[in-house]
């Protein structure tokens, strides 16, 4: 008999105004006791709703089933099936959004706590101390991928798996691409990522850092001098975007990805760390996303008064649920329907404050939100010292500009069919951010998932 | 990890090393950066290459030891490793077609305005290489320009070194005097390029300045490396790092590359303070 209880076991969590101070994990995770609880209210529904939300399809009731009886190793090995960096999906999933959001048990009352339970489950195998992992055969087929972020880490481990001979180039010092630069330490601790890719180097992949595809080496190069028989780009997301306004370069100013690649990857929050970091103290993140909310995170752990400016409404906010209310929680304030017009400095060329004018919702736009539409006479001046701008980005040239023959979308974006990540260059698949634009972490595994199977298939077929 | 072959010093701040980077210099041109870090806690520092032998698959690079990072990297002796070293990242420097030119080098900025000197040299151009530096025992690669220049102008602040003046009074000495340039390509302090950007604007003549703004990937990733070009924002790393001097927004780069100027005097001090712990 399943449990019938309206509610979710609630996430234990670090205490927020403990956890505004520091940047360790937020989220500590469930208990035995709580897991096999949780796992419990999961009525098993043979249509399974939940699948359909999942990008990577991984069957979901059958693994909660192994979950509620007290077998999460096999739970873990139903998870693997479909997905490779399970305790990173757990953590960063917008399972609202997805495999939550269609659960059975969210009309009357809350869903499965299906993102909680992966975790659990993941947190659990990978705390075993002898996980042996068995390198495959060699199948004799040379396969690189360009970028080490959750969609050229699942292309990869899918390929040697396959027995593919599989070598990552990663333009940073470290692997793991947005999942080391971008994502903070409270949300997504580092120690997890070195896991799945020390996981991936078990199986044969070969990881070749401080390489830059598009400079040090070509796709050209690759293919026609290294013996690479099929390549994979997952270079992610590119440069990042500003608003034009007056007063962006003053000092003070940040692109989210240069505030977060210096506290995320160069450890800028530590004491015993070599990178500057500006620490604000009233800092104004502009944008909604998850990023937005990573830094205005980042920020308020470095001692900052912070507030997230966005055009729209606290209902339109683009950011995984859990992350807004934990940033509300740690006492970020929101100033919605707002923009800024434009940034005043002070003699020194530092952010003295920032114009923003108020906006209210008119008639939907293209992507169905209601569009945001200036209130004349509205501006209102906000003292601040730092401004971090979360906009999104647009693709990085370097590959497109080196590579010929290589379509892309007016925008940047690589051209691929859907199906199969198939790019116009003949045995030259793409996926995640570098084709869609910014998205999430799962959707990139999604489309490294879909290459390797393409990629499987063009070369076991030129096998035959 | 890449391997110091060669480890000399060019004066009492600025050292030259020659590093094993086989696939760095397989692509190398004049022009470009490397971004290296020097152990395994170390910023990520952008140089731009000095030379280069494909052959042998080496890099060279001359750095000025100016804080913390730069220090430790100064720290290490021939024979030892870099933690990492990748490149070459930015755009090499447009060389194609001119067949008169003036390099116009400015103290450790000198050490990237050579190899370009260089190329134009190789060839074929006629290359006259302005030089100038604050003081005798801070010039570098002397003999180097003068072989790779039709005609060397030596500047020093104080006058302990060639004639007595800044950059700008040779050029234009040189330029009065009925030079044409197709071109004048300049690399060092700022403030230096802003005036020379200033002076050649006055005579019409095409200026390229090479900026090395603050940077962290250098892919074109973090947009720390933007600067004002023209009234457009331009990333240094990918768009750079050479622009149209006459276009650059001098100032505010200025105002940007003193972001840090705080924290690195301190790092610096501290790291000073631990090598002297540790001789």
């Amino acid at each position: 008999m399943p449990n019938m209880r309206l509610t979710k076991n609630p996430m234990p969590s670090q205490d927020p105004v403990v956890r505004a101070g520091n940047f360790s994990e937020v989220a500590l995770g469930y208990t035995e006791e709580m897991a096999l609880d949780e796992a419990q209210r999961c009525l098993n529904c043979k249509h399974k709703p939940c699948v359909s939300g999942c990008p990577v399809r991984i069957d979901i009731p059958a693994f909660i089933h192994e979950a509620a009886q007290g077998s999460f190793e096999e739970a873990y090995k139903i998870i693997s099936l479909s997905s490779s960096l399970p305790a990173v999906c757990g953590r960063v999933c917008p399972q609202e959004s997805q495999c939550e959001g269609k659960c059975v048990r969210g009309i009357k009352g809350e869903p499965v706590g299906i993102g909680r339970l992966e975790r659990y489950v993941a947190d659990r195998h990978n705390a075993m101390e002898s996980v042996t992992v068995e390198k495959p055969a060699s199948n004799g087929h040379k396969v690189a991928v360009i970028g080490s972020g959750p969609s050229g880490l699942t292309c990869a481990g899918d390929l040697a798996k396959k027995g593919y001979e599989v070598t990552v180039y990663e333009a940073l010092h470290l692997a793991g691409g947005v999942l080391v630069y971008g994502i903070p330490e409270f949300r997504l601790p580092k120690a997890i990522v070195q896991k799945e890719i020390d996981g991936l180097k078990a199986l044969g992949v070969k990881v070749e850092t401080n390489v830059v595809i598009g400079r040090t080496l070509t796709i050209d190069e690759l293919m026609r001098e290294m013996g690479f028989e099929a390549v994979f780009i997952g270079s992610g997301a590119g440069l990042p975007k500003f608003m034009n306004i007056p007063g962006e370069n003053l000092k003070g100013v940040y692109s989210a990805n240069e505030f977060l690649t210096r506290i995320n990857l160069m450890k800028a929050y530590r004491a015993d760390s070599t990178t500057p970091i500006q620490h604000g103290k009233a800092v104004a993140v502009v944008g909604g996303g998850n990023v937005a909310m990573d830094a205005a995170r980042c920020a308020k752990r470095l001692g900052a008064d912070v507030t997230v400016v966005y055009r729209r409404t606290e209902a339109e906010l683009p950011a995984r649920r859990e992350e807004v209310e934990h940033a509300m929680e740690e006492g970020i304030h929101f100033c919605m329907l707002s923009s800024p017009v434009s940034i005043e400095g002070n003699e020194q060329g530092w952010v003295k404050s920032v114009k923003v004018q108020h906006m209210e919702l008119g008639e939907p736009d293209a992507s169905g939100r209601r569009r945001p539409v200036p209130i004349e006479g509205s501006e209102e001046d906000m003292p601040m010292d730092c401004v971090i701008m979360a906009l999104g980005t647009s693709p990085n040239p370097l590959i497109k500009s080196t590579t010929e023959g290589l379509e892309t979308q007016r925008w940047g974006g690589i051209v691929v069919a859907e199906d199969t990540g198939k790019t116009s260059r003949e045995g030259v698949y793409a996926g995640g951010d570098a084709v869609t634009g910014a998205a999430t972490v799962i959707l990139a595994m999604g489309a490294g998932k879909t290459a390797a199977a393409a990629i499987d298939e063009y070369l076991s077929g030129s096998n035959a | 990890m890449n391997r110091i072959l060669e480890k000399r010093s060019l004066n009492p701040t600025v050292t030259l090393m020659k590093v094993e980077a086989p696939l760095v210099a397989r692509k190398a041109e004049p022009g470009q950066f490397i971004i290296l870090r020097a152990d395994g806690n170390g910023e990520r520092i952008p140089l731009t290459v000095a030379d280069f032998d494909r052959e042998r698959g080496t890099v060279t690079i001359i750095f000025q030891i100016v804080g913390a990072a730069t220090a430790t990297l100064n720290h290490l002796k021939e024979g030892e490793f870099i933690h990492d070293f990748v490149g070459p990242l930015g755009r090499p420097t447009h060389t194609e077609g001119l067949k008169k030119v003036a390099v116009v080098g400015g103290g450790v900025g000198c050490a990237i305005a050579y190899p370009v000197a260089k190329k134009l040299h190789e060839q074929g151009a006629v290359v006259h290489s302005v030089t100038g530096f604050r003081t005798k025992d801070l010039v570098i690669l002397e003999k180097e320009f003068e072989a790779a220049s039709d005609l060397v102008c030596k500047m020093s602040d104080d006058g302990s070194w060639g004639e007595k003046g800044l950059v700008t009074d040779a050029l234009k000495k040189l330029i009065e005097s009925g030079e044409q340039y197709d071109e004048v390509i300049t690399i060092g302090p700022l403030i230096m390029m802003k005036f020379v950007c200033a002076l050649t604007k006055n005579y019409g003549i095409k200026t390229v300045a090479s900026m090395n703004p603050i940077m962290i990937d250098g892919t074109g990733m973090c947009g720390g490396c933007r600067l004002t070009v023209g009234g457009v924002t331009k990333f240094a790393c990918v768009d750079g790092p050479e622009f149209d001097g006459h276009e650059i927004d001098f100032d505010e780069a200025m105002a940007r590359g003193r972001m840090y100027q705080d924290f690195e005097r301190h790092a610096y001090e501290e790291a000073c303070n631990l090598f002297k712990e540790a001789e």
